[in-house]
């Protein structure tokens, strides 16, 4: 489990590509909301 | 029938029906794009585990590009033919592409860093890319700038099919200069340069992007109408 989140030393560039996606749509959705 | 729901009047119900079947839709596409991304496709020989990125990346690419085009197409409907809702989708549609081409720029920073060694160069794709975020940005402000709605439509409209020439310079950008960016590994005519696991992982996260951008779409569409024609009898019938 940790090795998959390690990603084979590439951790802070892969969840960070994926972590600001789900950000950027979290926005987006709760803009919409209001 | 195209006619019939090009007014806000019909389309207005219609989009609110269509919203949860394209997110739902969109939840699943990307569940399923997501383990086959990180679970069934392989590591990559030479990039290692940083490649997953492309699952995000070039999804997010081909969305900025594509709703652009869309964007574009809209606004040059509104400004030949004068039909209200098209102006209405133009704008609709600018935050969502704007988004997509932020996060292209962004996964593509991250990407770039471990594989280029750079986070950034002054490349031709790259900076075709980032005009393409600001043509987004300059779209959006220049109609929240322009108070009467119809010249907002139409003033947005002149600068939405001008920047239209950036998006084949993107595209094309990689086969006209000499770029540091890859070329397309994904092509109609000719086998993919890929696993068919890589290749079918970033299908599916492309047309979860699709179906997410026509739900976020349509409710932003819906919000906008909602505002437009608040003054209008059918608009208070149809929230009664």
């Amino acid at each position: 489990m940790s090795e998959f989140f390690a990603m084979g030393g590439y951790a802070l560039y892969v969840w960070g590509s994926y972590g600001m996606a789900l950000l950027c749509i979290l926005v987006e959705l709760i803009s919409l909301r209001k | 029938m195209l006619f019939k729901f090009a007014s806000p009047q019909t389309f207005f119900p219609l989009a609110g029906k269509m919203i949860p079947w394209f997110g739902a839709l969109a939840a699943v596409l990307a569940l399923a794009g997501l383990y086959v991304a990180f679970l069934v496709a392989p590591t990559d020989a030479t990039q290692g585990e940083a490649y997953r990125i492309i699952f995000i990346h070039v999804p997010a690419a081909w969305m900025s590009m594509f709703l652009y085009l869309v964007m574009a197409g809209w606004a040059g409907t509104g400004l030949a033919l004068n039909t209200r809702l098209s102006g209405m989708m133009a704008s609709a549609i600018a935050p969502t592409g704007a988004m997509f081409t932020f996060l292209a720029l962004w996964t593509g920073s991250l990407w770039g860093k471990p594989t280029w060694g750079t986070w950034w160069v002054w490349d031709a794709r790259l900076t075709s890319e980032l005009i393409l975020l600001f043509l987004y940005l300059g779209f959006i402000a220049l109609k929240a700038s322009i108070e009467d709605p119809v010249r907002a439509d139409r003033a947005g409209a002149i600068l939405a099919l001008v920047g239209a020439v950036n998006v084949p310079i993107i595209y094309f950008s990689v086969q006209w200069w000499n770029t540091l960016h890859q070329g397309a590994s994904v092509s109609l005519t000719r086998s993919p340069s890929m696993a068919m696991t890589m290749l079918a992982g970033m299908l599916l996260m492309a047309l979860a992007a699709w179906t997410y951008s026509i739900a976020v779409i349509l409710a932003r569409l819906r919000t906008i109408i909602r505002e437009r024609e608040r003054d209008m009898e059918w608009l208070r019938e149809a929230m009664a």
